[in-house]
């Protein structure tokens, strides 16, 4: 992050972007980024969903003689489902990605 | 066993009154935000304090102002509102408000704190033809915040008015004032705090009045809904009548989602903190209050129909704004609704002064240095143009805000949303993520999803029956109801006539002379209806069509003429992307 590691960038700019680590980390990126997005669209269009085209499974009782219906709790999960999917990356990012992060960095700043 | 609301009884409400509490706590929130602006503004010198707070602001901190910056009065006395009145059916919105989070997380936040300086149109164009993509993306999200601040300004006006009593231009002119010397003297620093300040009095405010609430049921959440099913059948717990065609619910949902992902007051946070562990950080924090919140907001409004009633509840405001403050006098008397009512004002005050900043932005950086300067000026030149637009951006609110007093301006918020999520949103990711995309996919795709979406929403019922032909539309209905209620009378007093003991003949004649008023009125009514004026688009929310268009110009585009050049600078933009090298510090 430091305008030193702009400078010796240049030099090097193809052979990072070609380096093994690099690339690894482009991709593991990437693919945890959509893998997360994609379960975050089936979460939440899945309920979209049952609304539209389920409700009378929306409306069923939890139990025998509860007032509360199934789709309140299913409601409240989406969103904290959806919380939880930012902590799953919060977690992968704070304990894999940063360090492999910093590995590159140091190749470039070192090199 | 049904248990009569407890305020119905007591029908006795401070609310719409000079309530001394409620001003008391307002005058305090406000000496205290004063205070940090005076504060904030002898550390505001540089572009880098007005526009990113210095990027000082920690993890923690962003979080909970992006969560100030989300959850809006409309929102917290919307939804629970909704929720009161509606049951279910209000649940189901506040979950669309809240999915959009995730994505900010996995798809904008990192990239966005990475490329950008202080706009998102940093991040479009990164590697693209500056002037172009700043300009459309200046107009993208000066359209989203005049509509979002009309649309602010209007409901804030109301709702003062009912909860203060004060007039409703007094209120906007307090506002407004309010809202330009945070943002004009204590610039992003001055915004952050007051979001901080707010989204702590909203948490707070809304957990006691939750346990308040629960306190009644035993803590059980079974309890609160049996009394919820008893005082209004089982149809109150379970998805009604609000989503009936699938497409716009989809459509609705789309908006909601990638609208939050493109609201670039919210965008804007990301470059107020040090590096991306802690942009990261912030959304995760952001999304466990903002979803904690949601769910206060709904036990709120199912407490507030239980404990209040509905009756009383629309009494006060038809829309049912009303029902969290009405709860919290129910349950904690005039010093809570006081406490509560001054935190509403607050949540507004807080909310415009974040969209203030974010156009005073997009005007200074993007249109004054981007395109007019060719990115040619000084910092000190910068700031002056970013007051300039605030002050500027300020009296337009408090002037549109007037000018709109009793307007329906319920399709602004869904407008706001449409149109970030199809021309702010597809520019941004497909800049972030797709080496191919060109300046002219950029620019065309904001201008497509702005044109687009503005368009359908003004064809559709929403706008198009709903405001441009109301008088129709009531007449139609004046119409059917003139006919209706005179057939309904005549059924009642035959329905009457049928006294227990009546022989089966005389039941039979009474049935018959029903059953004909009935098909009696049904031509006529049909007839009546065939003159309703019929929206040009069918959805009332575009969103799914606008934000195809969007993508699909943008892909389109890119593919016909691509930019070599472009694609090259995609290389160092993946180096600064993941890795942070060359980010602003």
């Amino acid at each position: 992050m430091s305008a030193t590691g702009t400078k010796s960038t240049k030099k090097t700019v193809h052979e990072i972007l070609e380096d093994p680590d690099f690339t690894s980390l482009v991709t593991k990126k990437n693919t945890i980024s959509i893998i997360l997005t994609i379960l975050e669209l089936v979460l939440y269009f899945g309920f979209v969903g049952l609304i539209a085209y389920n409700k009378p499974f929306l409306a069923q009782k939890m139990s025998e003689g509860s007032a509360t219906s199934i789709g309140i709790p299913i409601a409240v999960l989406t969103i904290v489902f959806s919380w939880v999917l930012t902590a799953i990356y919060i977690f992968w990012a704070n304990s894999s990605y940063d360090s492999e992060v910093k590995k590159v960095k140091d190749k470039i700043i070192g090199g | 066993m049904p248990q009569a609301p407890q305020a119905a009884q007591a029908a006795q409400t401070m609310i719409g009154q000079a309530n001394p509490t409620a001003i008391m706590f307002f005058v305090a929130f406000v000496v205290s935000t004063l205070m940090i602006t005076w504060w904030a503004a002898k550390r505001t010198r540089t572009t880098k304090d007005f526009y990113a707070a210095g990027r000082s602001v920690t993890g923690f901190q962003n979080g909970l102002a992006l969560a100030g910056d989300y959850m809006s009065a409309a929102s917290f006395l919307g939804i629970a509102g909704l929720v009161s009145t509606k049951g279910y059916d209000g649940l189901i919105y506040s979950v669309g408000w809240l999915v959009g989070w995730p994505i900010i997380m996995f798809l904008i936040s990192e990239p966005l704190r990475n490329l950008g300086k202080y706009t998102f149109a940093d991040v479009v164009s990164y590697r693209l033809n500056q002037r172009p993509i700043r300009a459309a993306a200046a107009a993208g999200s000066l359209v989203v915040v005049i509509t979002y601040l009309i649309a602010q300004m209007v409901g804030a006006g109301t709702l003062i008015k009912l909860m203060f009593g004060i007039p409703f231009e007094v209120a906007i002119v307090v506002t407004g004032t309010l809202m330009i010397s945070y943002v004009l003297f204590g610039g992003m620093i001055a915004t952050t705090w007051v979001q901080i300040i707010k989204a702590c009095l909203l948490l707070g405010g809304a957990t006691v009045l939750v346990l308040l609430t629960l306190n009644k049921f035993n803590f059980s959440y079974g309890n609160l809904f049996h009394q919820a099913e008893d005082l209004y059948t089982s149809k109150f717990l379970e998805p009604g009548g609000l989503v009936t065609n699938p497409i716009d619910a989809f459509s609705l949902g789309l908006a909601l989602m990638f609208g939050t992902a493109g609201l670039p007051h919210i965008l804007m946070r990301f470059f107020t903190v040090p590096d991306v562990k802690a942009a990261r950080k912030s959304v995760f924090y952001a999304t466990g209050f903002i979803g904690y919140f949601y769910i206060l907001t709904v036990t709120i409004g199912f407490g507030a129909a239980v404990l209040v009633g509905q009756k009383v509840i629309m009494g006060i405001d038809k829309g049912g704004n009303m029902a969290g403050p009405l709860l919290a006098e129910a349950l904690g008397g005039n010093l809570f609704l006081g406490f509560l009512s001054a935190v509403a004002f607050a949540t507004i005050l807080a909310v415009v002064s974040g969209l203030t900043l974010a156009g005073a932005s997009a005007f200074s950086h993007d249109l004054f240095v981007g395109v007019i300067r060719r990115g040619q000026a000084s910092e000190k030149d910068e700031v002056k143009v970013a007051k300039i637009a605030t002050v500027g951006l300020g009296f337009t609110a408090i002037l549109l805000g007037i000018l709109f007093k009793g307007q329906n301006v319920a399709f602004l918020v869904g407008l706001t949303f449409a149109i970030a999520a199809s021309a702010n949103f597809p520019a941004l990711v497909m800049s972030i993520m797709w080496k191919k995309f060109t300046t002219a996919g950029a620019y065309l795709s904001i201008y497509t999803g702005l044109t687009v979406a503005t368009v359908l929403l003004i064809l559709s019922p929403t706008v198009w029956v709903d405001i441009v032909h109301k008088s129709e539309k009531e007449a139609v209905e004046k119409a059917v109801k003139a006919i209706e209620d005179p057939m309904k009378a005549k059924i009642t007093a035959l329905e009457k006539e049928k006294v227990p003991g009546l022989d089966a003949a005389k039941v039979a004649e009474i049935n018959a002379a029903i059953a004909a008023e009935k098909s009696a009125a049904e031509p006529l009514v049909k007839a009546e209806k065939e003159k309703m004026p019929q929206p040009i688009f069918p959805l009332k929310n575009p969103g799914i069509y606008s934000m195809f268009a969007a993508f699909l110009v943008g892909i389109l585009i890119s593919l016909i003429a691509p930019d070599r050049e472009a694609e090259k600078k995609f290389d160092s933009e993946k180096l600064r992307e993941y890795i942070g090298i060359g980010a602003e510090d």
